[in-house]
């Protein structure tokens, strides 16, 4: 008899549970997801780019939420696995009933993404680098980050104002090295940029001596660029000070943190790379147009986990103000409506720098996003 | 030919870190015709200890012996709690106990310390040495220099000293060296003990060069075997020979074939040796052992 009363009990408690919970999720806040590389070999994106979405989420709830409703965001850790990331897509279309995904930190994962969102008309803003994400445009794929192909255009633009035209490269064999040196090669021609070394190393190599004794031989050498990210342009640095180059080392932004200054010690001393105004936020002139933004939120963001601000973050910073804002301009929550607004984008002002959306551009940045900037004495400055 | 030279110095330093793992390898496998994959971990937990207790604030002269002693520690319980409970088992029951203590330590160290890569300051500075056109760190020097002070003393021990001729005698013949009252288990922890702190002097002394971080032991421990191999394993002179020729080798493929192949090399050895030269270059003819 006591068995039955306990079972029934547990019963109602049950369902009122279940009543309690199902109508406060459904009506009343506005599901946003996201799959993110939070651990993981590419966990120093997903880390910062979780902690950022975590953090806006929370403040835009605190200020009254979007179009008077709160938001409510769902993250899974893909570990920067593409088969994770297909699968937490699935469910958060199928299960979780979001209306917006943002995220994706990898290439990878994005592209083994787009099809679960491409087919379930859900916008999705990708926190990923590489150019193939919105090259082709499709319907409902957008992304925030800079591309590597922007990246190698900026390096050469620096180079030919300053009329070098004789270039070696070293590249990582990853896949942002050789994505970035595939991106650099088709795009040096229009800058009258020759590439006179191409080698290579792959990601667990400790020792670029041999490649750079190279590329130092090469003749008419006038400066070295090296894609890639990770310890490889840290210790690519270390052999290029070691080798005495009389020649300027340029980077990519995929070294635009503060642990690159700290492997690369004195060797990173000048050297130069394209990344986001974000590294120099206090540096920038006070009538820089993107100050405000890059200032408040490094000091939100540097507030709220202690951790230095890095580009990554950023990306997921700039993802969630476009949506939001895209949503206000819907006055709506419809995944359509909301696809139909982000891409009207215009004249957003992000960490990356301002993005302009059309039909044919999903990304919206242009070369004026990304600033020149040179290492000196441990930090970032603005070169010239 | 400066380039030549320059190609030599990058060869001999990388190599000098092979011939110590692969020496780590011969001493073990000498001892217990185990093969410990877990050698590796030995040069990442020299390095990573030492990055984590001068980061504490301790200066590198105590930090140092510090790391080779936790490493030792580390060598003593592998052996102890691995592969002293299963001495009955076959060698490849060993071989493969040591390949899961390998991961085993690598998952450790992700917790212990994290999984960055961290860099250790040069000993006597950054500024390079310009040899014949070929510019020479100085921590190159402490790397070759601190390989051949490794190599000298362990002549010594075993030449000269009781316990290295015990484990020179439990490699000769097991059965024999117990029969004459050595205690075979010692010199098998022993040998344990001594190649973690080898492995763990060589991480030390390399870190500042090429960085370290949790995982930087796995293709170390594959390279070094390459090195063994190639020198003949449970040579020693073998061992030191095949880690410097196959450094020579990635550092002279990668300048004059293609650098798209560097990490191929090791692998291209080992497949060499097994087709061409089973014995290595100082190995003894297989049968020998039967």
């Amino acid at each position: 008899m006591t068995n039955l009363m306990t079972r029934m009990g547990l019963a109602a408690l049950f369902a009122g549970a279940a009543a309690m919970a199902s109508p406060a999720s459904a009506a009343d806040t506005i599901k946003i997801g996201s799959s993110l590389a939070i651990t993981g070999p590419a966990s120093f994106l997903g880390d910062p780019e979780a902690k950022t979405l975590e953090l806006y989420v929370k403040k835009i709830n605190e200020a009254g939420g979007v179009n008077g409703k709160q938001l409510e965001l769902v993250v899974y850790d893909d570990g920067a696995n593409a088969n994770n990331a297909r699968t937490f897509a699935t469910r958060l279309v199928e299960d979780d009933g979001i209306v917006a995904m943002i995220g994706g930190s990898s290439t990878g994962a994005t592209m083994a993404m787009i099809p679960v969102f491409e087919d379930a008309g859900i916008p999705f803003i990708s926190l990923a680098g590489a150019v193939v994400i919105v090259d082709p445009v499709k319907p409902f794929v957008f992304k925030t980050p800079h591309t590597d192909k922007m990246a190698c255009e900026k390096i050469f633009e620096d180079m030919k104002a300053k009329g070098i035209a004789k270039v070696g490269m070293i590249s990582g064999t990853g896949g942002f090295g050789k994505s970035m040196h595939g991106q650099c090669l088709g795009v040096a021609g229009n800058y009258g940029i020759e590439i006179v070394a191409d080698e290579t190393y792959g990601p667990k190599d400790s020792d670029m001596t041999p490649q750079l004794t190279n590329i130092k031989s090469a003749p008419g050498l006038q400066a070295v660029v090296n894609p890639g990210f990770g310890q490889g342009p840290a210790i690519v640095t270390r052999n290029f000070k070691q080798l005495g180059f009389d020649v300027p080392l340029y980077q990519s932004h995929g070294v635009a943190s503060k642990s690159f200054i700290e492997l690369a010690g004195d060797a990173a001393e000048g050297v130069r790379l394209p990344a986001s105004a974000l590294l120099v936020a206090e540096k920038l002139p006070d009538d820089d147009p993107q100050k405000a933004v890059v200032t408040s939120y490094k000091a939100a963001y540097e507030e709220a986990t202690g951790q230095p601000v890095s580009t990554f973050g950023g990306h997921a910073y700039d993802g969630l103000m476009m949506l939001v804002e895209a949503m206000q301009r819907a006055g709506s929550e419809d995944p359509q409506a909301i696809r139909d607004e982000l891409e009207k984008t215009s004249g957003f002002m992000g960490t990356a720098g301002v993005v302009n959306m059309s039909p044919s551009d999903h990304l919206g940045l242009d070369l004026t996003a990304f600033r020149m900037l040179e290492i000196r004495d441990g930090d970032w400055v603005l070169a010239d | 030919m400066p380039d030549f030279l320059q190609f030599c110095v990058s060869g001999l330093t990388v190599g000098a870190v092979y011939a110590l793992v692969a020496l780590g390898f011969t001493i073990i496998y000498n001892a217990s015709d185990v093969v410990n994959f877990a050698q590796g971990e030995f040069v990442m937990i020299g390095g990573m200890t030492t990055v984590f207790i001068t980061a504490a604030g301790v200066p590198l002269h105590f930090a140092i012996p510090a790391a080779i002693l936790a490493a030792m520690v580390i060598g003593l319980l592998l052996h102890r709690l691995a592969i002293e409970p299963a001495r009955g088992a076959s060698a490849v029951t060993l071989i493969i106990i040591t390949i899961g203590a390998s991961i085993f330590l690598r998952g450790g160290a992700q917790i212990v310390f994290d999984k960055q890569f961290h860099s250790l300051p040069a000993f006597s500075g950054d500024t390079p040495v310009m040899i014949g056109g070929a510019a020479v760190l100085p921590q190159s020097f402490w790397v070759l220099g601190g390989a051949a002070v490794i190599v000298a003393l362990l002549w010594f021990f075993f030449n000269r000293t009781l316990l290295g001729k015990a484990v020179l005698a439990t490699a000769a013949n097991r059965l024999a060296a117990r029969l004459v009252g050595i205690n075979t288990s010692f010199v098998v922890g022993f040998s344990f003990v001594l190649s973690a702190a080898i492995g763990a002097i060589a991480g030390i002394l390399v870190a500042p060069i090429t960085l370290t971080s949790y995982d930087i032991g796995a293709l170390l421990a594959l390279k070094g075997f390459a090195a063994a191999m190639l020198g003949g394993m449970g040579n020693p002179l073998g061992a030191i020979v095949g880690g410097l020729a196959v450094g020579l080798l990635e550092a002279l493929g990668a300048g004059y074939i293609s650098s798209t192949y560097k990490d191929a090399i090791a692998f291209i050895v080992i497949l060499a040796v097994l087709f061409v030269l089973p014995g290595g270059f100082f190995g003894r003819a297989s049968t020998e052992r039967v």
